[in-house]
């Protein structure tokens, strides 16, 4: 007789983001394979948006009934308040870009579009619920490989196959480095599970130094710091706008959540080396995001580059090692995905109007032309620039103030001069919508009405409430962040 | 509530005005309705003071962010009462010279003046750091768009400078923010105490040094000021301005002691080379614009002496001469609009002569301009002798500073009334061109009235202040 075998408990309510959006994915790939072409976009975007609108409730109900943090699966990953929160931000923002997409044009692959992205989602879940460096790795492959094919979807556009390319090299190698970074660490541990990673309690170990420096450096491309930033621009400008405005929001927010667990749960006693390294990296970012943006001509780059600053800002938050920056690092995220998805969406609004790349010479007069897209672009540029009245003024001030409660009163000066130096590219942009006007710059349009768009128009408006949200709900989103960041061993 | 509806009376007009596709003179003529609503509310909310009792009244506060100590918390001290009063007034004012003038894209203006107001009276009734940072710096976005979209030739130069001074000067305040809060454990502005930090102080200086401007910040002021549309000239040089007033009295004199004690020599200094300066820069420029410009650099120079005194005779004064020279200041600019309307240019060289045969012009200028050379008798005189008497206390040479610069005020005025209204006519002075009309009238006249009651009355102002005579004793106990 064979014994049956001991199976591990599977607490499924905390994988039920993850396998929702799996599920609404399959559903996309069934469309794609068995609907008629005029049918799939539609059935997929709403399945696509089921499935976030499920995932985000079911994320609610994961924080809702997870007042302490667990681990479940033989200690891989972790059920806790963080990951639930962080699902909720990433499934809210997937089903925000489900209506920024729905107006792209593309010849064919519009289901699977939906099925990568749901997917992409659904790896991003399981990546922030990680607890060990191998559901680590494992999620960051998931997501990062739905990415390389989003990137490169429209097989009509040159700029998209080259970014897809760059992307696949240079997001491979990031994924190599932080592998063979992990593999350092156990070797220098014998452990994978990051508590007990640091109940080994190795820090003079210099293989578990560099592992720890590799890992970094790996999850640092995710997040575009600089210097690990070199993909960004260039992938930022050739993907479809929409996959563009889903990884500067997702990707982001999944990253960041994913490095202030692992640095603080299982690299908690080598804080003195990893503190300086992310202080490091955060003022390089912020100084050099900020002056490549000050010569982009085209929006996306620009934009581009104004997430890696962003990217800065939200390194001191992390680097503060204390709990009042990893508050400020969560509430950060709300405003600026907002703003982030309500950017690029404006910007692919204009990129359809003009059948071009959108470039600040092609903004001039947009202001006026289109009064919505026009003041929701002011809003999100003022509120990446820190300006009252956005979220982003309080993801700036809570940095600073985590920061300088750390005793980092440098980094906090250092902030506020790269704050100075935003503002003459994102004060740009609004120059350039209403300042200009288009017969200054022989502006040829496309021809005809401006195509009508009222799913982009949607999801630029809630882009614009929850900027504008944020500012004056401050203190809801920080209780919330702060029983997220109850997870944590601070 | 009464302070919270005067705060978001302008900005659900500035709303109501965007949204609405009402034809362009309704527009103007709704917003016109909306700041004379504000006016009447602010007349309310003044009779509801208790002046006699001072101290900080009509005050509200609601938990903003806990956490942190932040909250939203408003109230209006006698000073502040005052400055919110010419606030309303000239923001009034200016928008009725907008509506007179019709200006283009009405919709999307008078929503940017409307919130202009709104953001200046918060900033005056704010009771908490945080509120009063992100009220400073709402002002900026509305004004930025203003200068840049309806500016003159220069616009986008001027726009871009006077973007980077006050970012530059309010990015080091939110790090002065940030660091005071965090080390006070509240951002309130009643509860916290007092800092010895004199980097904290030098933030909060200098972005109001900025802001005011006075002299090695004022860079932006020249552009800035002759490229607005005038009425927000007006309002720049007028109210926005006063708002450093308001950062000085309310956070850096009660909160800073001992910087302020350290650094006082430093800054009466730089005050009194901005009346100096700016008094003789006014005498020497070409155009009309530039005049009333320099002189808001000199005046201004002339009430951070009154602070820096910061003995009762200098407060009072200091406020006072606010109060006059918001009115001042907003009145000369708004002629100086409607001159530049008669003949299409600013420049002293074309002008000349106007006086004949337009009598009304004549007379409002006159009289407004004999109130700005401290005229003895006018409240400007009141104000600039109690500033004088305040300052001596901190030494004669100082006095001997603000008493040049009154002789220098008369020089620069006087310049200005005979370049316009005397000599032989100008170049582009036209024949036909008319006497103010009743509408213009109707704006300039209530600034004009206001200062002459004052001029009767100047205690009205500088006895109710601070509530009797102690101002300074006021200020040094932390405004509780």
């Amino acid at each position: 007789m064979i014994a049956a075998i001991q199976t591990p408990h599977v607490d499924w309510l905390a994988l039920s983001p993850s396998l929702a959006l799996l599920a609404a994915s399959g559903l996309c790939l069934f469309v794609a394979a068995l609907l008629p072409e005029w049918l799939r976009r539609a059935f997929a975007a709403t399945i696509a948006f089921g499935g976030f609108a499920v995932a985000a409730g079911l994320a609610i109900a994961v924080f809702d009934h997870s007042p302490t943090a667990e681990t479940l699966i033989a200690d891989s990953m972790s059920r806790d308040r963080l990951a639930a929160l962080t699902q909720l931000i990433l499934a809210a923002t997937g089903a925000v870009i489900v209506f920024v997409s729905w107006g792209e044009r593309r010849r064919g692959g519009a289901a699977e579009y939906y099925a990568l992205v749901t997917a992409a989602v659904a790896g991003m879940a399981f990546f922030v619920s990680a607890a060990n460096l191998m559901t680590l790795f494992l999620g960051l492959e998931w997501f990062s490989l739905c990415l390389y094919v989003l990137v490169a979807i429209d097989t009509d556009r040159a700029t998209s196959l080259e970014a897809g390319l760059k992307y696949v090299i240079v997001g491979g190698f990031g994924s190599a480095v932080l592998l063979f970074g992990s593999a350092l660490v156990y070797g220098a541990t014998g452990k994978l599970g990051f508590s007990e990673i640091a109940a080994a309690n190795a820090s003079s170990d210099a293989f578990l130094v560099a592992g720890l420096a590799m890992i970094l450096a790996g999850l640092m491309f995710k997040i575009s710091a600089a210097p690990f930033h070199m993909w960004t621009p260039d992938v930022y400008q050739g993907a479809p706008t929409s996959v563009t405005a889903f990884m500067s929001a997702a990707t982001k927010t999944a990253a960041f959540v994913v490095l202030l667990r692992l640095v603080n749960t299982a690299f908690s006693s080598e804080s003195d080396i990893w503190t300086i390294a992310l202080a490091v990296i955060a003022c390089i970012s912020l100084a050099w995001g900020n002056l490549a943006a000050l010569a982009q001509r085209d929006v996306k780059r620009l934009l581009a580059y104004s997430s890696i600053s962003h990217a800065g800002f939200m390194l001191i938050a992390v680097e503060t090692a204390t709990s009042r920056g990893a508050e400020a690092l969560l509430y950060y995220l709300v405003p600026y995905s907002a703003m982030s998805v309500g950017a690029f969406a404006v910007v692919a609004a204009r990129e359809r109007e003009l059948a071009a790349p959108v470039t600040l010479e092609s903004l001039a007069g947009f202001g006026w032309e289109r009064p919505l897209y026009g003041s929701a672009m002011w809003l999100f540029m003022l509120g990446f620039a820190g300006f009252p009245l956005t979220g982003g003024l309080f993801g700036k001030f809570f940095v600073f103030s985590a920061a300088y409660d750390a005793g980092q009163w440098w980094l906090v000066l250092f902030g506020v001069a790269a704050t100075m130096v935003s503002l003459a590219y994102y004060l740009n942009v609004v120059r350039w919508m209403y300042m200009r006007t288009a017969a200054s710059t022989r502006l040829v349009a496309v021809g005809g009405a401006p195509p009508r768009d009222p799913a982009l128009a949607l999801s630029v408006g809630a882009a614009a409430v929850v900027t504008v949200g944020s500012f004056f709900i401050v203190q809801p989103i920080l209780d919330v962040a702060s029983d997220a960041v109850a997870s944590l061993p601070f | 509530m009464l302070t919270t509806a005067l705060i978001v009376l302008p900005f659900a007009g500035a709303l109501v005005v965007a949204i609405l596709p009402l034809p362009r003179t309704s527009t103007a003529g709704l917003s016109f309705l909306i700041a004379l609503m504000e006016v009447a509310l602010w007349i309310v909310a003044a009779g509801r003071y208790d002046f006699d009792a001072g101290g900080l009244q009509l005050a509200t506060s609601t938990e903003w962010v806990k956490s942190l100590g932040i909250s939203y918390s408003v109230g209006f001290y006698g000073f502040s009462v005052w400055l919110t009063g010419v606030t309303v007034v000239v923001s009034a004012a200016a928008i009725g010279y907008a509506l007179w003038v019709g200006r283009d894209r009405p919709r999307a203006y008078h929503a940017l003046m409307l919130g202009l107001t709104g953001a200046v009276v918060a900033t005056f009734a704010s009771q908490d750091l945080l509120l009063f940072y992100v009220s400073f710096e709402a002002m900026l976005i509305p004004l930025y768009v203003l200068v840049g979209v309806w500016g003159g030739e220069n616009r986008a130069t001027a726009t871009l400078t006077f973007v980077v001074y006050t970012m530059v000067g309010s990015l080091l305040m939110l790090a002065a923010v940030v660091a005071f809060g965090v080390t006070q454990g509240t951002f309130s502005l009643v509860d916290s105490g007092t800092s010895d930090n004199t980097w904290i102080f030098l933030g909060f200086a200098v972005a109001f040094a900025i802001k005011a401007p006075l002299f090695p910040f004022h860079g932006w002021l020249p552009l800035a000021y002759r490229e607005a549309p005038i009425e927000v000239t007006a309002v720049l040089s007028g109210i926005v301005s006063k708002t450093a007033v308001f950062g000085f009295l309310r956070i850096a004199l009660p909160k800073f002691p001992e910087p302020v004690h350290d650094l006082r020599g430093l800054i009466l200094v730089l005050s009194g080379a901005a009346l100096v300066y700016g008094s003789v820069l006014a005498f020497r420029t070409w155009d009309l614009r530039g005049i009333v410009a320099y002189s808001s650099l000199a005046q201004m120079g002339l009430i951070t002496l009154g602070i820096f005194a910061a003995n009762d005779l200098g407060l009072d004064g200091a406020v006072l001469q606010s109060v006059n020279h918001a009115l001042i200041s907003a009145s000369m600019f708004l002629l100086v609009g409607m001159v530049e309307r008669r003949s299409g240019t600013g420049d002293i060289g074309a002008l000349g002569g106007m006086a004949r045969g337009r009598p009304v012009l004549a007379t409002v200028l006159l009289v407004a301009g004999m109130v700005a050379l401290a005229v003895p008798g006018s409240a400007t005189f009141a104000g600039e002798f109690l500033i004088m008497a305040g300052v001596y206390g901190q030494g004669w040479g100082y006095a001997v500073v603000v008493a040049l610069g009154v002789v220098l005020a008369a020089m620069y005025v006087l310049r200005l009334i005979s370049a316009v209204l005397h000599v032989r006519p100008g170049s582009a002075v036209r024949e036909e061109a008319l006497d103010l009309r009743l509408g213009e009238l109707a704006l300039v006249l209530p600034l004009v009235s206001c200062l002459l009651v004052l001029s009767f009355w100047p205690a009205l102002v500088s006895q109710s202040a601070f509530a009797g005579d102690a101002a300074a004793k006021v200020l040094g106990q932390g405004l509780r």
